[in-house]
């Protein structure tokens, strides 16, 4: 069954969309992650418009994330602090982030811009949770020995303490904002929540319990994307609420499933799974920019005359 | 989805013209609904004559003329290794929908000096181009080649039935990612290569029901609408956990 999509004005078959939906929702639901970082790309190949699929992308995001949340707010497991001064590093970056995306809109280059932050970031991301998956294997097998954990540095030197009792933590509101910054410009340009840069970053950086991560993460999110989805909408008007409509429908049913396929799995598979399909995306997006289109010219409308 | 709207039949009086055109369409608007997948206009006539026909070939040309557009053609060139737009030009107006039917090779039924003065053949429609680069011709052949491919563009040569030199029809696609807007059709008679009469009418292609309260509502009330975005998104989200908590707890 053919649908017309109004505002990318394509008409696509309703049950590829609900399906590409669900098997994003099988995907976060079995390794945790959002999946904007997978079905973006998806949707370029069924031939949404790129600027149609990342905005569009934000407010299935912000439903994705709320349905989340909730479950981390039971468990009390969410820094609301933390999520604040992250949410506001956020909003500053998802403002940055719409104005290039619309200044490179305007040069012909966001496809450009997007596909490139695809292969990096997906390339960086990929690889790295390979070769951790690996090592971490290698080492079950040699038996476990714990990683040194790293000295606290530069982090711990910067001015404007503050403290988090959730997380646990007393330190400066200059990573966090970096961080949520960070994060936002991705949001804005890729379509994405961000969930697979600020995690490591909150592990890593910021030195957050593990236990706090995701649903902290995930309240830093619904902000920024429904604060991208109303900056997209409202600077190029890209975005298509029916098209998220179907992809959050197939994503909320696909995430119940992935859930309890996820639970069957071993941490160790899961990750290597993950990584595997991260970079096999990252190498189709790489290929196109690198082998000769068959068409060499695009056509954008700037306007329709009277 | 195709409904028989035997909406127009014109008459054009002119005494000047001794043939003129008799017109039935089998609708005279499109209508762009949630589940349009393309239409297919029938387009149909009659030629009446007020004398004994002339000597020569008659031809009969159809066009169907979207709104123009104003629209940037791009092209990709290597540069550090990926393929990345690099030069462009802007086409000023560029029709969003063109298709030339005809009932006779396109060389055998009219003169360029015809075709040139009503601005019939796709070439002649896409007007003005600017020169920032010094081959423009290039990308206005991919411009008309991308929309042919898109089916937006067409010439059907020989599309054109005509009987008994009176009775005419043709049917012309028009695909799904169509511009809302005015089409103006055109129906030239030929004899000769010459134009010897015309007729113009317009089709109605607009967006109705939820495509169209949506699309405007995005355009002319984008805060809101992306208020309603959310507002779905966070029904959904909060919906999506409440219900398959109560699904598990049961």
């Amino acid at each position: 069954m053919q649908f017309y999509l109004p505002i990318a004005e394509v008409s696509v078959n309703i049950f590829l969309v609900l399906g590409l939906g669900g098997i994003v929702g099988i995907l976060s639901g079995m390794f945790g992650v959002g999946g904007g970082f997978l079905l973006t790309p998806l949707l370029f190949f069924i031939g949404i418009p790129p600027a149609v699929a990342v905005a569009t992308q934000s407010t299935q995001i912000v439903a994705s994330s709320i349905s989340g949340v909730l479950a981390h707010l039971q468990r009390k497991t969410v820094d609301f602090k933390m999520g604040s001064i992250l949410v506001i590093g956020g909003l500053i970056g998802a403002g940055l982030g719409v104005i290039l995306f619309n200044y490179l809109k305007s040069l012909g280059q966001v496809d450009l811009l997007v596909r490139l932050c695809y292969v990096v970031f997906l390339g960086v991301i990929g690889g790295l949770m390979f070769i951790e998956s690996l090592r971490a294997m290698r080492r079950q097998k040699q038996g476990y020995t714990p990683a040194p954990r790293r000295k606290r540095g530069l982090v711990e030197t910067l001015p404007f303490k503050m403290r988090f009792r959730t997380s646990g933590l007393y330190i400066s509101v200059i990573p966090p904002l970096i961080v949520g910054l960070c994060v936002g410009v991705l949001s804005a340009i890729m379509g994405v929540g961000g969930g697979f840069i600020m995690i490591p970053a909150m592990i890593y950086v910021l030195h957050m319990p593990t236990k706090v991560v995701v649903g902290t993460s995930l309240y830093q999110i619904i902000f920024v994307t429904a604060f991208t989805t109303i900056l997209h909408s409202v600077t190029s008007q890209t975005v298509d609420v029916v098209l998220a409509i179907l992809l959050l429908l197939g994503a909320v049913i696909g995430a119940q499933f992935g859930t309890q396929i996820g639970a069957r799995l071993k941490a160790e598979q899961l990750r290597i799974l993950l990584a595997t399909m991260v970079l096999l995306v990252c190498f189709k997006i790489a290929l196109e920019l690198l082998i000769e289109p068959t068409e060499l010219y695009s056509i954008s409308r700037v306007a329709i005359l009277p | 989805m195709i409904r028989i709207v035997c909406a127009l039949i014109l008459f054009l009086a002119s005494a000047a013209q001794a043939e003129n055109i008799v017109l039935g369409m089998n609708h005279d608007e499109v209508k762009i609904t949630a589940n349009f997948d393309g239409s297919e206009i029938l387009i149909f006539g009659a030629i009446k004559r007020d004398a004994p026909q002339a000597q020569g070939a008659l031809g009969v040309i159809v066009t169907i003329v979207g709104p123009n557009e104003r629209v940037k053609v791009r092209r990709k060139e290597r540069k550090f290794g990926i393929w990345m737009n690099t030069d462009e030009i802007e086409v000023d107006a560029a029709p969003s929908f063109y298709a030339v039917a005809t009932s006779m090779a396109w060389g055998d039924i009219i003169s360029d000096t015809e075709d040139l003065r009503h601005r019939i053949s796709i070439p002649r429609a896409i007007r003005a181009v600017d020169t920032r680069v010094t081959d423009t011709d290039l990308f206005n052949d991919a411009l008309k080649r991308i929309r042919e491919s898109q089916g937006k563009y067409g010439i059907y040569e020989n599309g054109v039935i005509l009987d008994q030199d009176t009775l005419f029809q043709t049917r012309i696609p028009m695909p799904a990612n169509l511009t809302a807007g005015d089409y103006k059709t055109r129906i030239f008679l030929t004899r000769d290569r010459q134009v010897v009469s015309n007729f113009e009418t317009v089709i109605d292609v607009r967006k109705v029901g939820i495509e169209e309260f949506l699309y405007t509502l995005a355009h002319e009330q984008p805060f809101l609408y992306a208020l309603m975005s959310l507002a779905i998104a966070v029904v959904a989200g909060w919906g999506a956990s409440a219900f398959f908590r109560m699904l598990r707890t049961q």
